[in-house]
């Protein structure tokens, strides 16, 4: 973690009325519940990995908590850090991909074109936030729960690389709701899975061009950190935490 | 030909029978290794057959450790085919009379191990059937590889490397096609006929080829280094710790000569063995050989100490879990018994006079090999392993998917060899009779 490197309010977009997607995580209130981490998985068709697949690190999440522990037993400390893609402004991985599987959008999104990836891998391995999941075999789910497939959300095939899209199927719909209604998308319209199902409300997302959004206000604050800012990925992923 | 063949004399005579005499027939012991190595290549097809077919998730390969074997091995073939080309194409520059035996073993060693060097990235591939996306083909949605990938530029040096390579090796095999055209008869001399391009050996056509081969080696030298360079690149050009460094260009380059040297000298000791050709593999070629390897050694050392010393001496944080899990911690074994197979054994038993023996020079080279694939090894495992997020650390296992695919391709090599050995002469008879007629 590192201070704030690329401050919020130095993110702009190439055009005023083009939004630039960022999140900020409060970490003093996050209780590493995982909930985030299930929502997203019912959300965007994430595989379930079995034991033995999970136990060889074959496991497929696109937000994990991280957990770090401080001080020695019983005196003991945990802090989590769900860690999810960074959606970095100078993204490691893209530049690396062969095929442009993977680029910038113009809302910042670092998106992935699955029909495009042909696995390398060169983008996991240049991610320093390891936070790209690959498919080792085809996608299996256990009894039921094929039954609960969201049918925005395409199923990727096995040798393909994925990882968060901060739902962009969400901000999609979004849109076109805003769009059908004939008005401006508002902060709060639009809420990516882990988000919502946030029970601490410890996640913001928004429009981080808006100087009034949520996510703006929050990482904006003198507690707000970028993960591994240092290495100049400019991520748009802030995380609050009070220094000790 | 064939009588102007009987009445050559002397050595040229003698040069002819003792090259072309093992293309002749095929022995019991031959056919049993080949089948051997065949019976290797098969299993690592099969396995590569199981990995296409399940997903590549049957091979070892786990995130954080997203390249495993499958680049080790890519960049130590890469490594090996630098032995022909650059040690052919910089004794051929400087006119060294004594490379004349050597050339054409060295540059056939260059086209198979980048046949199956080349073979690696495809092998990785999460889905292999999609390889040619990398290729910059017309197409109507008017698609582009990145331009800007490493793997890209690695493709486009790797295509252009193999091309080179075969000419080079092609260019002075021609003369010695026409000849085994002469000598064979029925379908054999048709096929060596029409591999000979119509040479029949004038002037001209001697004048073009000296001047085609002297192009040739100037130009694949440049190739040899720039395609090294871009393999360094794929890893120096991302931002994993100890793989951002500077230094690996040069580095990987001087590694590659270094084992391709290595492996020079055991196809050498093999050819001398297996083909009986002593009296032209002579010892002065052994211990010449040797000389450079020695010298490649010493290179090596000074690149990797300036490598390690750097980030240790740094000190950053990030780097430096790297760096410990290499020198002192699970990857530690590894590393001591590169260092001392890349430098001990062939600067002790090389740079020791009394110990420089045809015996000691195969023992020095076959742990050059062992060294140079555990750098590799040690160059791509453990920075994945240790990524910049303690959180996300993971160890890494190969299946028995890569240790099959690995063996592969080692008895591929071996029987490419066999075959090639078997079909040209291994020696370009032509070059010797030349070096028999001035001296």
């Amino acid at each position: 973690m590192s201070e704030q490197l690329v401050p919020v309010s130095e993110i702009q977009s190439t055009d005023d009325n083009v939004p630039r997607w960022g999140m900020a995580i409060d970490l003093d209130r996050c209780t590493g519940c995982e909930a985030c981490v299930v929502a997203c998985h019912v959300e965007n068709n994430i595989p379930i990995a079995t034991e033995g697949d999970a136990a060889m690190g074959r496991s497929s999440h696109w937000i994990r908590i991280d957990r770090y522990y401080e001080g020695t037993f019983p005196d003991i400390k945990v802090k989590y850090r769900p860690v999810l893609c960074q959606q970095c402004d100078d993204a490691p991985c893209e530049p690396v991909c062969p095929v442009y599987a993977t680029y910038q959008n113009a809302e910042g999104l670092n998106v992935q074109v699955y029909n495009r990836c042909v696995g390398t891998r060169y983008c996991a391995n240049n991610c320093p936030y390891q936070v790209r999941v690959f498919n080792w075999f085809d996608p299996e789910w256990p009894e039921p729960l094929e039954l609960q497939l969201n049918p925005d959300v395409s199923i990727r095939p096995g040798g393909v690389m994925e990882k968060c899209t901060f739902c962009i199927q969400r901000i999609q719909r979004g849109k076109l709701d805003a769009q059908a209604e004939d008005r401006k998308i508002e902060d709060g319209d639009i809420q990516p899975a882990c988000v919502q199902g946030c029970p601490a409300e410890a996640m913001a997302f928004g429009d981080l061009t808006d100087p009034e959004s949520k996510v703006s206000q929050w990482a904006g604050v003198g507690r707000s950190t970028q993960l591994l800012g240092e290495l100049g990925t400019k991520p748009k992923v802030f995380y609050l935490e009070k220094s000790d | 030909m064939t009588a102007l063949a009987t009445t050559l004399n002397g050595p040229h005579r003698r040069v002819r029978e003792d090259v072309l005499n093992p293309l002749e027939g095929l022995s019991f012991w031959y056919l049993a290794s080949a089948a051997f190595f065949s019976a290797l290549v098969v299993w690592a097809l099969f396995a590569w057959g199981c990995q296409i077919f399940w997903g590549i998730g049957v091979a070892g390969i786990r995130r954080p450790v997203f390249w495993g074997l499958y680049i080790v091995n890519f960049v130590f073939w890469i490594g090996i085919s630098h032995a022909g080309t650059l040690i052919s194409a910089i004794l051929r520059l400087t006119d060294a009379g004594w490379r004349k035996p050597v050339t054409r073993a060295a540059e056939a060693i260059t086209v198979f191990a980048l046949m199956i060097g080349g073979m690696f990235p495809l092998i990785h591939l999460g889905r292999v059937w999609l390889f040619y996306w990398l290729i910059p083909y017309p197409n109507d949605r008017l698609l582009w590889p990145n331009f800007r990938s490493p793997l890209v530029w690695d493709m486009t040096a790797i295509f252009t490397y193999i091309t080179g390579s075969v000419l080079y090796l092609y260019l002075p095999l021609i003369p010695d096609l026409a000849e085994m055209a002469s000598r064979s008869q029925g379908w054999k001399s048709r096929v060596y006929r029409l591999l000979a391009i119509g040479w029949t050996g004038s002037d001209r056509q001697w004048h073009a080829l000296e001047r085609a081969m002297k192009l040739m080696a100037a130009m694949i030298l440049a190739v040899a280094v720039s395609v090294h360079s871009v393999v360094s690149y794929d890893f120096s050009m991302s931002i994993a710790p100890m793989w951002h460094s500077t230094i690996f260009a040069p580095f990987f380059v001087a590694g590659a000569i270094f084992s391709g040297i290595a492996a020079l000298i055991l196809v050498m000791f093999a050819l001398r063995k297996f083909l009986n050709l002593g009296r032209y593999l002579r010892p002065l070629h052994f211990h010449n050989l040797s000389k450079l390897l020695l010298l490649m050694c010493l290179v090596w050392l000074y690149f990797s100490a300036s490598e390690h010393l750097t980030v240790w001496y740094g000190n950053e944080h990030i780097e430096m879990t790297v760096f410990n899990a290499r020198v002192y911690g699970e990857y530690a074994p590894y590393f001591w018994l590169m260092v001392a197979c890349n430098f001990l054994i062939p600067f002790i038993l090389l740079g020791i006079r009394r110990l420089r023996t045809l015996g000691t020079i195969a023992v020095s080279s076959v742990a050059v090999l062992i060294g140079m694939w555990l750098e590799r090894f040690l160059i791509v495992i453990p920075t994945l392993s240790y990524s910049a997020l303690p959180a996300a650390w993971g160890p890494y296992q190969a299946s028995w998917v890569e240790l099959s695919i690995t063996a592969g391709t080692f008895a591929a090599m071996a029987l490419f060899y066999m075959i090639f050995a078997k079909i040209f002469p291994i020696i370009a008879i032509w070059e010797y009779d030349e070096d028999v007629s001035t001296s």
